[in-house]
């Protein structure tokens, strides 16, 4: 997904993230996970007691824009989906605790995570009972089917439930999925039927798209109106040019603490308009408790987060996620295996990270998968020296000799970035890099809002050849990137959601793509191979410049408290309390 | 200027012409005794110098390439080798900051910006894109504006009602808004301005030239078919007709001599916004692109150094406001030269 996410688009992919060190709280953090997760539907958890104490407050969030259209079936953006982990709930959940523990799924409004059968196409979720939506409503089987129907009918990212059976024939103008999503009602049981065995189901469900709303709600785009939801916080009001109020739902219980604990804070107010600078300042000064982490602090207030006086208030964690460029496949240069390892060879990588913010900010890559994720195993061939594990410096004259072996010196270059200031300085080093290797290169620079579905669009090809992108996990799956961003099914023609930018299609890697998915429920370990070989071999066949792994910060007032930061939501804002 | 009768006179010998001061010549004397319009002049003379000379500071003084980033780099300062970008102190060592204005012309005078580029190399060469476009954009636009002024002025009727309802078309747009429209729709789609056989590349200095030229033409266009109305009807033009003379010398030889004195007086004023507003699309990312920069993109790439590094923001901010403000007065001396009754009017 993009760096600045407020735009709703369509291939917009959500920002999530995950820490990959293992602290002694994430490790009591996956003890309660393990404790709770197991199906149980207990209305007490250890954090309940320690909770009492903290509850209450307004807790002030400040970001510089809203978050496009607010219909959770829509909205594709880390600023809501960091508000609408606590105001809904899906079948499943990633883990609301501290470290890597969060990466675990757990049960959330089902019971227990359930084995699949006929063939890994099978679901059979129980429902838990006596949870009541927001505005009083009591949750039943069927108002899944409705959720998962508006995944279709509201215009939006579809393509996480399109193997439901009858998904495919679903629609804006009508979707019936009633033999894909098969409620009971009277036994409290949801059938999820899928078309294909889909090892990664679970981690979906988890997302906010199939978070449950009431079945009375319209199958339309419901707008800046939130459906209710049956989470701790409701929606009071959302206006993208002031602010987002929730407060707390009074039908709220706590059923699975692992899944969906009880919030401190009584009221969660984000407020929209400021300049960064200003969202500093203010939170620094104690007028409110958050910077919006997805908010880029200028460069200027970084070293002034550095004084030791800060030092409790600012936050720094590794994402997971790519800064890359994408190089155009489809055309000369870059339709030639030894131009794109020769820009390889050339990125400056030292300078990408120093524009980011510097090495406390980012780290240098030369592959897909981030560090961290599964499957990952340090790799880079693109660096000068013996090592082939992690970037140094460029190897100019390796780049200069595979140029001259492509026969593409001198050819033009355009370099598509976007005008922001990071986007606009990253262009213009490429353009340095580029040209250092013989190409004739110039930036073309377009606003965040449209630059990642021009780029994304095959009818815009001719005008690009190299495109700069980010990013940013769903959910920990090396499919996520390696075969959402550079597998041959996603590559779609005159289509704005096309996330495989460089429509990089390799026969021999699709086959192992599409074993590795197979063997993700029959033989893991042979999977987790597998997908360290395909990033390798994508590594190899150069799609991408792969820059560096952004991490983030976080800036929060003095009187916040219990700070937790979670890999695939990041900061846990309901679990902070004010003093 | 002469009536018809002594117009008459002269043209059959009846009566020798006198030989009066040059108008020309009296409006140069006025602006050369006009002590401030002419401070104002040779201030906007030194700041075109001075951004001319970009390539000779940036390659003989300063030994940068400033378009190149250097982030890697390393300068002089005191003696000492120092890195061009500073990492963060303090545990987090966040940010890398670049260095501050050393105030040696030869080793990054005003400190260097975001991708470690000179600063006051990047100000002339931003200069001399923001002079070029302020100039060109205002010239074209004076000269646009002024031969449909002429045209709907002289000829009336349908053509005038055509052509001053188009100009009302572009005028109830803002301005900035209707620049931001056309620059962002021919960066973005079309990749620069295609008309026939005519191609502007989008990082060309003439896109922003020549969108800027666009929107500020019903702006002069005005006052300037205004003065043409007024003329239109004199004496010696109907004499001229009288005489048998043709539409095309009656525009060029009668009217145009007669209305051009207000197009000199707009033009400096006319530079004057058209480098302001250079600067504001520019800052809006619509106006200049990399590689070239403009006093408006180094004041966007400055803003995030605001609080460390203020003169990649100040420095570009002034020579704007010293730019602007020689041409407005400059524009306010050309004015009372060329027509000494307004000043005569203001002044009573």
């Amino acid at each position: 997904m993009k760096r600045i996410p407020p735009m709703p688009t369509i291939a917009a992919r959500h920002r999530a993230r995950r820490v990959y060190t293992l602290s002694t709280g994430a490790v009591v953090a996956a003890l309660v996970v393990v404790a709770a997760g197991c199906g149980s539907s207990s209305s007490s958890s250890p954090g309940q007691a320690a909770q009492a104490g903290h509850k209450g407050g307004t807790f002030t969030i400040l970001a510089n824009a809203g978050f496009g259209q607010a219909d959770p079936a829509q909205n594709y953006t880390a600023e809501e989906w960091q508000l609408l982990i606590d105001t809904h709930d899906g079948l499943t959940g990633f883990a609301k605790v501290n470290g890597t523990a969060g990466n675990k799924i757990v049960p959330d409004l089902a019971t227990s995570i359930p084995v699949p059968t006929n063939g890994g196409k099978t679901y059979v979720f129980h429902i838990r009972r006596g949870i009541k939506f927001s505005n009083g409503q009591t949750l039943k089987p069927s108002d899944f089917v409705k959720t998962f129907e508006r995944q279709f009918t509201v215009p939006g990212p579809t393509s996480f439930y399109s193997g439901i059976v009858g998904a495919s024939k679903c629609s804006t103008k009508g979707c019936n999925l009633s033999k894909g999503v098969v409620a009971n009602d009277s036994a409290y049981t949801l059938t999820i039927n899928l078309t294909a065995p889909d090892p990664e189901l679970m981690d979906q469900l988890a997302l906010p798209f199939a978070f449950a709303v009431p079945a009375s709600t319209s199958p339309k785009l419901t707008g800046n109106n939130v459906p209710p939801g049956t989470g701790p916080y409701m929606w009071q009001s959302y206006n993208p040019n002031t602010e987002s109020v929730l407060v707390r739902n009074p039908y709220f219980h706590v059923w699975n603490a692992a899944a969906q604990p009880a919030g401190y804070p009584d009221k969660i107010v984000e407020k929209y308009g400021l300049q960064v600078s200003d969202e500093v300042t203010q939170v620094l000064n104690g007028g409110a408790n958050e910077v919006y982490d997805n908010d880029p602090i200028p460069s200027d207030q970084l070293s002034t987060l550095n004084s030791p006086q800060y030092a409790g208030q600012v936050h720094v964690n590794t994402l997971l996620a790519d800064y890359y460029y994408a190089l155009n496949t489809r055309r000369p240069p870059f339709n030639n295996l030894q131009a794109r390892q020769a820009i390889n060879y050339a990125a400056n990588r030292t300078a990408y990270v120093k524009i980011f913010g510097g090495p406390s900010l980012a780290v240098p890559t030369c592959q897909v998968l981030p560090p961290g994720f599964p499957s990952y195993s340090p790799y880079c061939p693109y660096t000068s020296g013996t090592g082939h594990t992690k970037w140094t410096a460029p190897d100019l004259a390796k780049a200069k000799q595979l140029v001259q072996q492509s026969g593409t010196a001198g050819m033009k270059v355009v370099v598509d970035a976007t005008t922001d200031q990071v986007g606009k300085a990253l262009a213009e080093q490429m353009v340095s890099d580029l040209n250092s290797i013989g190409y004739k290169a110039s930036t073309q620079l377009l606003s965040s809002s449209v630059q990642y579905n021009f780029v994304q669009n095959s009818s815009n090809s001719g005008k690009w050849n190299v495109a700069y992108s980010q990013w940013f996990q769903d959910y920990p799956a090396a499919s996520d990137f390696l075969n959402v961003l550079l597998g041959c099914g996603t590559i779609h023609p005159n289509s704005d959601a096309s996330p495989n930018i460089a429509a990089f299609c390799q026969q021999n890697i699709e086959s192992q793509i599409n074993q590795a998915e197979a063997d993700a429920t029959t033989n893991p370990p042979e999977a987790a191979r597998l997908w360290t070989q395909i990033d390798q071999e994508d590594t190899n066949a150069a799609p991408w410049v792969d820059m560096f792994n952004p991490k983030q910060i976080d800036v929060l007032s003095k009187n916040v408290h219990g700070y937790k930061w979670n890999p695939v939501w990041n900061i846990m804002i309901d679990q902070l309390w004010l003093s | 200027m002469a009536t018809l009768l002594e117009q008459v006179e002269v043209d059959t010998g009846l009566r020798p012409a006198i030989a009066g001061p040059n108008p020309w010549a009296l409006a140069a004397r006025r602006l050369w005794r006009n002590r401030i319009a002419m401070a104002s002049l040779v201030l906007f003379l030194l700041i075109v110098v001075l951004c001319l000379a970009a390539p000779l500071y940036a390659h003989d003084v300063a030994h940068v390439d400033p378009f190149l980033p250097n982030l890697n780099g390393h300068t002089v300062v005191n003696g000492k080798v120092v890195p061009v970008m500073q990492r963060g102190g303090g545990v987090l060592k966040l940010g890398e900051t670049p260095i501050g204005p050393t105030w040696d012309p030869s080793h990054y005078f005003l400190g260097a910006d975001s991708t470690g580029r000179d600063a006051a190399a990047l100000l002339l060469y931003g200069g001399r894109s923001s002079l070029l476009i302020g100039i060109g954009s205002a010239v074209l636009c004076c000269l646009a504006a002024t031969v449909i002024a002429l045209i709907a002025g002289f000829f009336g009727g349908v053509t005038d009602s055509l052509l001053s309802r188009l100009m009302d078309v572009i005028w109830a747009f803002p301005v900035f808004l209707l620049a931001i429209c056309i620059g962002t729709e021919l960066l973005t789609h079309t990749n620069g301005f295609q008309f026939g056989p005519l191609h502007v590349d989008a990082s060309s200095l003439w896109l922003p030239t020549l969108i800027i030229a666009f929107i500020y033409i019903p702006y002069v266009y005005r006052p300037v078919r205004g003065q043409v109305l007024s003329v239109v009807n004199k004496e010696f033009v109907e004499a001229s007709t009288a005489q048998g003379a043709g539409n095309l010398r009656l525009i060029f030889s009668e009217i145009l001599p007669n209305v051009v004195s207000t197009v000199i007086v707009l033009l400096p004023l006319m530079i004057a916004t058209t480098i302001l507003t250079e600067a504001a699309l520019s800052f809006l990312g619509v106006g200049v692109q990399p590689p070239n920069v403009s006093w408006g993109t180094i004041i966007q790439d400055g803003t995030d150094l605001v609080y460390t590094r203020p003169w990649v923001t100040i420095a570009p901010g002034l020579m704007i406001l010293l730019t602007v403000l020689s041409l407005n007065v400059l524009g306010d001396g050309v004015r009372d030269a060329l027509d000494p009754r307004a000043k005569l009017r203001v002044e009573g």
